[in-house]
């Protein structure tokens, strides 16, 4: 086995480039675990962590990027005001040793539908930055994702980047699982206002093939959300925003809960994330 | 391949290592340095903690290669020095570990201890206040302990930070 070891961006993407089979770790935190059970023996691995670029984040227009790389703790402790769902996502990922570690690219990389990235990148319509020598594009989040672990990424490329619009209104993540720390969501929710705009975003996570949304529960809570002053939903609106979330679930029954369990916690997720959405709005959060 | 790192500030350097193979592997294996354990191979334990360049990370989910150039600190680091009766002396978390009772197998102690480590130095031994209960369990969320029932590691942790807080700190970061 190869091991590539670049230390720029631009070395990186050469060495994908000749070698497309090369299988990138960052983190390595869903690498390793396959290296280690023998489930993958690739012909060489390209060693993202010491490529500088992808370590950084910065103002970019009217975007935060977050280079593919940085890792959860990182966005944890510094861009919880300019990430909020990505940040409380981040949140929940594992343990601190694995958020030490784990990157958004990565997450990305492995495109399982039960990462918790997903739901915040659907939800605030991030873009995702794909570079190989070909050239770099940004393919939004929403058609970044095609089934559990296939993505818009072709074999060339690496992700060098999310570019998140600046929060305008409130941002909250929810996940559903065993135990509060190092599990994998069996369900996950997170729901975006923007204020400016007087719109929604949702991202559903772990209930489908990919991460998904519901167009007509965004049309709905924007319509009914008392953009004014924050006011709780009534119980009847709430209700209606939940069926219609549930009702965009596709989800599977399988060994961390089954498909109307699912459905059922989406459910609770999403009415409970718009009362918090509410309580943030009025306490400024627009 | 080879790669040369250091662990616990001396320079070292391991042959013939398979790029595929995990830091803990490389420490274990072929430095003679089984502090650090070997329990589940997929970050799930936590003992396997070690300091890669100051942070906590999991041994296991570190390819060799990338620990390269880098500063290592394991469990072995701990100890400072000579104690007065000639071994080495432990740390604070190792001696509030032994003193409460929070071993028993011992297997996931290694971990632990290097985890409780950098929770006490990023904490009072930043000039914080100590951590709270829901603090440590939160550093503590990624490594398991299959004897104890968690409640004497956490009283340890509470002693070793009490005692930093009133000197100074140590530690392999
Ligand atoms: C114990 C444990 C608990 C976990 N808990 C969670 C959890 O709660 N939630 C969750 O979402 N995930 C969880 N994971 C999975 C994992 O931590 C995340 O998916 C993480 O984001 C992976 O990031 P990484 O940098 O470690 O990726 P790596 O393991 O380095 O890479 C993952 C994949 O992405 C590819 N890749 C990496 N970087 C790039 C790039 N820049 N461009 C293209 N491809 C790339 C790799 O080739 C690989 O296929 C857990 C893993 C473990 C071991
Ligand atoms: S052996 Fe590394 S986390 Fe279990
Ligand atoms: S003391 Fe046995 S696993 Fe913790």
């Amino acid at each position: 086995m190869e091991f590539l070891s670049p230390s720029t961006f631009e070395d990186a993407l050469s060495a994908k480039s000749s070698a497309p089979e090369a299988v990138p770790i960052m983190g390595g935190t869903d690498v390793m675990v396959e290296l280690n059970f023998d489930r993958r023996r690739p012909g060489a691995l390209l060693d993202l962590s010491r490529v500088r670029e992808l370590a950084q984040w910065g103002p970019e227009g009217p975007y935060l990027r977050l280079g593919a790389g940085v890792p959860y703790t990182e966005i944890v402790e510094r861009l919880a005001a300019r990430a909020p769902a990505l940040a409380r996502a981040a949140r929940t990922v594992a343990s601190p040793q694995i958020r030490n570690r784990g990157s958004v690219g990565g997450n990305l990389g492995t495109a399982s539908p039960a990462g918790d990235c997903h739901p915040p990148l659907v939800a605030q319509g991030a873009l995702v930055e794909l570079a190989s020598v070909r050239g770099v594009r940004r393919v939004p989040a929403r058609a970044f994702y095609l089934g559990p672990g296939r993505s818009a990424r072709e074999d060339d490329e690496l992700v060098s980047a999310v570019l998140l619009p600046a929060p305008a209104g409130p941002q909250q993540f929810s996940k559903i699982g065993t135990r509060n720390a190092m599990v994998i969501a069996v369900a996950s929710f997170s729901l975006v206002l923007d204020a400016a705009t007087r719109t929604a975003g949702t991202g559903i996570g772990s209930a489908g093939p990919r991460p998904l949304r519901s167009p007509q529960a965004e049309e709905f809570l924007a319509a009914e959300f008392d953009w004014q002053g924050g006011a709780e939903p009534s119980q009847a609106a709430a209700r209606h925003f939940a069926e219609l979330v549930a009702a965009a679930a596709e989800p599977i029954g399988d060994v961390r809960g089954s498909a109307s369990y699912r459905r059922h916690a989406l459910s609770v997720m999403a009415r409970r994330a718009w009362y918090w959405c509410a309580e943030d709005y009025r306490k400024g959060a627009r | 391949m080879r790669v040369e790192f250091t662990v616990n500030g001396e320079d070292v350097a391991a042959e013939d290592v398979w790029p595929g193979e995990s830091l803990l592997y490389v420490l274990r294996e072929r430095l003679g340095l089984p502090g650090s354990k070997n329990a589940c191979e997929q970050g799930e334990c936590g003992s396997c903690t070690v300091y890669l360049d100051g942070v906590t990370v999991c041994a296991c989910m570190v390819a060799a290669g990338q620990a390269r150039g880098r500063r290592v600190g394991t469990v072995e680091g701990l100890t400072g020095g000579e104690g007065a009766v000639g071994e080495s002396r432990l740390s604070t978390v190792q001696e509030a570990f032994v003193e409460t009772g929070a071993v028993q197998c011992g297997f996931c102690t290694p971990g632990l201890v290097v985890q409780a480590d950098s929770l006490i130095a990023r904490t009072v031994g930043a000039g914080g206040p100590a951590p709270g209960d829901a603090e440590i369990r939160e550093a503590l969320a990624g490594n398991l302990c299959r004897c104890t029932g968690y409640e004497k590691i956490l009283e340890a942790v509470r002693t070793a930070a009490e005692r930093e807080q009133a000197h100074g700190t140590g530690g392999a970061r």
